[in-house]
């Protein structure tokens, strides 16, 4: 398996937010998490990046835990995030922000290679470069968390809900940028809003509601189910 | 015009002072929101271990000549700065969740305890730096006599601002102090070791510090255990000056307060120096909290 979450409890100090959440993602899959708003997705992101308080259960990444290790270890073994609200630099230049995606890369070919691949992926970064990033437009901000979190190179891409604020045309080539991204052998697991797009795109889900999965399965299944589709599929 | 002349040097020299001290400050606050109020004693161990060092580099009971100076400052930047770095470690990193209040208190603890340590070490009365230490030449600019160790303060002190802009501004390992300054959480999703860079940032903000304290043994001759008080109270109000959290802030602040102070006791009144960095924290308190380059704070680092 290569991911693995297992029988999870997290949250924020003394606030518990999941209760014992298990799932796993397969090498070159998307998966998706779905759920009300406070369910707990940003939190079950967080706390596999190494952010959130973890009290119980574990997190394995290719069979080894990696819930004990510090948020910039995990980055190092291949795992990185876009994380909720994107959290860019603002005060930095794209450029700057880019770079310190690649921070635990050491090779500087490798991160000049990259970072073309990121440019080809996402040409209106490579126009504003040398802006600070705060005063990119909310779509290219988007971009440049994205595109942030592929500097890393990493194996498995965790991205918390892409879409958000954005306009429509830009919410579809956001889903199409995750697609090329996951074509190019990214594992991809995606929380969203827009359910109907992330089931759409992914092979699997899993819905959270206050803290538990109460359901899970493949992508196709959960868009045909009527349960699913009264719930976050608006009827 | 002589004399202003005169004036501007020195307030540029003690302001360099100022900024040195400032910047740690405003580097500790831009990454932890915290004022390290221990700060202003490191600085004063600085200017103690200065001088001992200094006079243990002689043989016999003679004085080495001035060249010794470098090495020991150098010695005295690796002291402070590692001092800075158990500092953190022992004081701060285990408050570190434990909310702000519990981190001022440990600051004002340490800022005690290192007092007591230095009255303990070098005893209650002032030290006076030897002569030595203290070149008394002086150079003619401009046909107005200005003594040669106020522009070493300044030369030293802006070239030592200088490599720390270069460094904050321009390797991997400065653009992750700044971003750590804007979201700890977001710099450890780029696998930035943020403990480190907050020690990094101790070591640098104390390394400064201990600089400026041999400066003012070398440029006014006489330290005593209480002069991270005061130093550090004009420092601290360079740092807001400039905008707290902003490194070229504090740069700015540091030589700005240090020319107000200077120009203000020549050309108002001397009795009232100490008072002018009061009246000019009070000023920018009430006029622009966020200081001169500050305008969201910590965050432009
Ligand atoms: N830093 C925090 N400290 C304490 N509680 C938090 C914190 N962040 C989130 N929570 C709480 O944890 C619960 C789950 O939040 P989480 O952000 O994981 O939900 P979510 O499913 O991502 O919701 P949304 O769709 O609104 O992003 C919420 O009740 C929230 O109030
Ligand atoms: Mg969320």
């Amino acid at each position: 398996m290569f991911l693995e979450v297992d029988e999870l409890r997290a949250g924020y100090g003394p606030v518990q937010v999941l209760h014992g959440i298990s799932l796993h993602v397969e090498k070159g899959e998307i998966v998706t998490i779905l759920g009300a708003n406070g369910a707990g997705k940003t939190t079950t992101l967080l706390s596999v990046s190494g952010l959130a308080d973890i009290t119980g259960g574990a997190v394995r990444l290719r069979g080894k835990d990696i819930h004990t290790l510090p948020a910039d270890e995990i980055v190092a073994r291949g795992l990185t995030q876009a994380p909720e609200g994107r959290r860019i630099f603002g005060p930095l230049s794209v450029m700057e922000n880019l770079r310190l995606g690649a921070f635990t890369v050491k090779d500087r070919k490798a991160v000049a290679r990259t970072l073309e691949q990121v440019f080809e992926l996402f040409p209106r970064l490579s126009e504003r470069r040398s802006q600070p990033a705060g005063t990119l437009s909310g779509g290219e901000q988007q971009m440049l968390a994205i595109a942030r979190a592929l500097m890393a190179r990493p194996r498995l891409l965790l991205l918390d809900e892409p879409s958000l604020g954005l306009a429509p045309l830009l919410v579809k080539a956001i889903f199409e940028t995750v697609h090329a991204i996951n074509e190019s052998g990214v594992t991809v697991l995606l929380v969203e809003q827009n359910a109907r797009a992330a089931l759409k795109l992914a092979r699997r889900g899993y819905i959270l509601e206050m803290g538990r999965i109460v359901m899970e399965g493949d992508a196709a299944a959960l868009l045909a189910d009527p349960g699913v589709q009264q719930a976050y599929l608006g009827g | 015009m002589d004399q202003l002349f005169q004036q501007l040097v020195n307030g540029l020299a003690v302001g360099g002072i100022y900024a040195l001290v400032a910047l740690g400050y405003t580097m500790v606050y831009g990454v932890l929101k915290l004022i390290n109020f221990a700060h202003g004693d490191l600085f004063t161990i600085g200017a103690y271990l200065g001088l001992t060092l200094f006079v243990a580099m002689g043989s016999a009971g003679t004085l080495p000549g001035f060249a010794a100076v470098l090495p020991v400052a150098v010695m005295v930047m690796g002291l402070t700065a590692l001092l800075g770095g158990v500092l953190e470690r022992v004081a701060y990193r285990p408050l570190r969740k434990a909310g702000r209040l519990s981190a001022v208190v440990s600051a004002l603890g340490a800022s005690i305890f290192f007092q007591n340590a230095v009255m303990l070490v070098w005893g209650a009365n002032y030290e006076v730096y030897p002569e030595v230490m203290r070149p008394s030449a002086v150079i003619f600019l401009f046909d107005t006599g200005v003594p040669l160790i106020r522009l070493l303060i300044i030369g030293v002190s802006l070239l030592l601002m200088l490599t720390l802009y270069g460094f904050i501004h321009h390797t991997r390992t400065g653009t992750a102090v700044r971003a750590a300054a804007i979201d700890q959480g977001a710099a450890a999703l780029m696998g930035i070791n943020v403990n480190r860079i907050i020690t990094l940032v101790f070591l640098i903000g104390a390394g400064l510090g201990g600089a400026a304290g041999i400066m003012v043994g070398m440029s006014y001759g006489q330290i005593d255990f209480s002069m991270g008080f005061s130093y550090g109270l004009k420092a601290f109000t360079a740092a807001v000056l400039g905008g707290i959290g902003n490194i070229p802030g504090a740069m700015l602040g540091g030589m700005l307060l240090g020319l107000i102070e200077t120009l203000g006791s020549a050309y108002l009144t001397i009795a009232w120096k100490d008072a002018i960095s009061f009246l000019v924290l009070i000023l920018i308190l009430i006029i622009r909290p966020t200081g001169i380059l500050g305008e969201r704070t910590a965050e432009k680092l």
